[in-house]
């Protein structure tokens, strides 16, 4: 379980996330909706200790995030940030290696590498992996990404906008990818999403922000709601029932 | 913790593996070999005739070599491979493959703190002119970065151009001192590479650079990580901060050595780093060894040029390392606007 508790952040003096409490419960996909500058990254970069708060408390399972070792919070909780650019040229099966520094500190052993081994194979990166990131495409590149924070094998796995940069076929089959890892693997997955539809069909609690503060959260079907995400997103918001799904109609004409 | 999926037999995938680590060890084992012959060819070649026969018959100066030749060869090895070491450390902590040592101003400030001990503490003793050559490096590098974090830089060509400009700046002051205070032929020493001078007994320094290549190779996966960005170390359990703090002081270390002994190499960071990441990559526990290998091969093949190439006299190895260097830089800007 994910606690933040009165949470505030700020880039200088703009106060990016106000006054924030959340739950995330253990197990399951939670996902972070909200229209751009709602706050959503930012509490994430704070939950993951990448950014200090101004004020309040955040722990994961018990550990404040602030106090705990950072080591220690490696083992327990990953977090990836959008618009990754590797800098460095590494292979892939190096970055997804450098998943299980936590563990080995690099020097990997058998097992690591067993970790890192089934990390490609449930990416769907095997046959790729002494490739160099830099020879990728943007959507191979972000699966090895992620299978990087899949092998650094956390209870807690934090991804912000993962389907970013990424066509419908690439983003459903990342978003099945979360899925079963939550089901299969038992991974807390926290994920910010700017796809709503997406996050009806694939998470099982929703969590709504509009200008840093939390406006709802809950089970997803409460939270697919016309009103309530008209408002949070200051649009109008059709939501209708597609395949037994909520599902958001916002274009129009 | 929970395991990923239904686990497969560990021996499929890491015996493959295995092979390739063996086989790049043995490349590595040929590339130390090669290194030795070349540093033997860099013992027989010099002003006074010393061959393998004369030294196997015992009728060569042996305290020729032990006193001129041996220091010499060792020093162009030591400070190749530091050098070489310091420019890929630079280029993965600032992420950009056009930093080193001689692009980011580290050497200009190395030598302004060797000046400025020269004016205030004239014969202090070897270790004080290091620390204060170290410390004036690392407030360069402190600097340069302090640079790239306020000016937000869209091209990873202008970060070097900075750090040019930051050194010439540096190198210009340091020139207008020396040249009041008649400190000129000390200055010409520290910046322009010259192994000539070298003898027993004015090189040993080097073997903190030295020591300093092992240590990087053996917090080799830090850099590595440091290297993919602040969130991914942090996300990965490493304090970021103290990384860069290791990083920069072994690299204000080397600059300084350098500098006191030899004199500023141009260019060797930038040239083997860039060539063994096109190799072989990034990971720096796999590329340190190599970039330190062929960083001490560069020099001593430009020694050699050097000092053959007006023989019996010769040049200052950093002009035929900055001949060498601008050619590999121009080489490699021009490769670099080809693939963008």
């Amino acid at each position: 379980m994910i606690i933040a508790t009165h949470v505030s952040a700020a880039y200088g003096e703009t106060i990016v996330v106000d006054d924030v409490s959340i739950l995330v419960p253990k197990g399951g996909v939670t996902a972070l909706v909200g229209p751009n500058g709602a706050g959503k990254s930012t509490l994430l970069a704070v939950m993951a200790r990448l950014m200090g708060a101004k004020a309040g408390t955040v722990s994961v399972d018990g550990l404040d995030v602030t106090t705990t070792p950072s080591e220690v919070l490696a083992k327990r909780l990953a977090i990836l940030k959008q618009d990754n650019h590797p800098g460095i040229r590494l292979t892939v099966r190096d970055l997804v290696g450098f998943g299980r520094y936590p563990h080995s500190k690099g020097r990997l052993t058998d097992a690591d590498r067993v970790h890192v081994e089934q990390a490609l194979d449930w990416l769907d990166l095997t046959g790729m992996g002494d490739r160099f990131l830099d020879e990728l495409s943007g959507g191979q590149r972000q699966r090895a990404f992620v299978a990087m924070v899949l092998a650094q094998d956390t209870d807690y796995i934090l991804l912000d906008e993962p389907l970013n940069n990424l066509d419908m076929a690439h983003a459903v089959s990342m978003m099945k990818r979360l899925r079963k890892a939550a089901d299969e693997l038992e991974r807390t997955i926290v994920v910010v999403l700017h796809d709503l539809n997406a996050a009806a069909v694939y998470a099982d609690h929703m969590v709504a922000m509009a200008d840093g503060r939390v406006v709802a959260a809950g089970k997803t079907p409460t939270l697919m709601r016309e009103g309530l995400l008209s408002d949070v997103f200051g649009l109008p918001i059709e939501v209708h029932e597609v395949a037994g799904r909520p599902q958001a109609v916002f274009y129009a004409r | 913790m929970s395991v990923l999926a239904p686990a497969r037999t560990p021996a499929s995938t890491t015996a493959p593996r295995t092979a390739v680590r063996a086989r790049s060890n043995a490349a590595l084992v040929g590339g130390v070999a090669a290194l030795a012959v070349l540093a033997a060819v860099s013992l027989f070649v010099g002003v006074a005739d010393v061959s393998l026969g004369d030294v196997l018959s015992g009728r060569a100066d042996y305290e020729l070599i032990a006193v001129s030749r041996i220091p010499r060869t060792l020093a162009l090895v030591l400070a190749g491979a530091a050098l070489a070491t310091s420019g890929l450390i630079m280029q993965l902590l600032t992420r950009n493959v056009f930093v080193e040592p001689s692009t980011a101003g580290t050497l200009d400030f190395a030598t302004l703190g060797l000046l400025a001990c020269a004016l205030f503490w004239p014969d202090a003793p070897v270790l004080v002119k290091m620390v204060l050559g170290t410390t004036f490096a690392l407030m360069g590098t402190a600097v340069f970065l302090r640079i790239l974090k306020v000016v937000p830089l869209k091209d990873v060509l202008i970060v070097p151009l900075v750090g040019l400009m930051l050194g010439g700046v540096i190198g210009a002051f340091a020139t207008f001192i020396a040249y009041r205070t008649d400190l000129i032929q000390s200055l010409n020493a520290w910046t322009t590479g010259d192994f000539s001078a070298v003898i027993a007994g004015r090189f040993e320094l080097l073997w903190i650079a030295g020591a300093l290549v092992v240590v990087a190779g053996i917090v080799a996966d830090r850099f590595t990580v440091a290297g993919l960005g602040e969130a991914f170390t942090t996300n990965l359990g490493l304090d970021y901060r103290r990384t860069m703090t290791i990083g920069m002081t072994v690299v204000a270390v080397t600059s300084a050595t350098v500098v006191i002994t030899v004199g500023a190499l141009p260019f060797l960071g930038l040239v083997v780093p860039n060539v063994v990441r096109a190799a072989i990559g990034d990971n720096a526990r796999r590329s340190v060894p190599w970039v330190a290998l062929l960083g001490a091969a560069l020099v001593l093949l430009c020694d050699l040029v050097a000092r053959l190439v007006i023989h019996p006299f010769e040049l200052p190895i950093a002009t035929v390392l900055g001949i060498v260097g601008a050619v590999a830089f121009l080489i490699l800007l021009s490769r670099r606007r080809v693939r963008g």
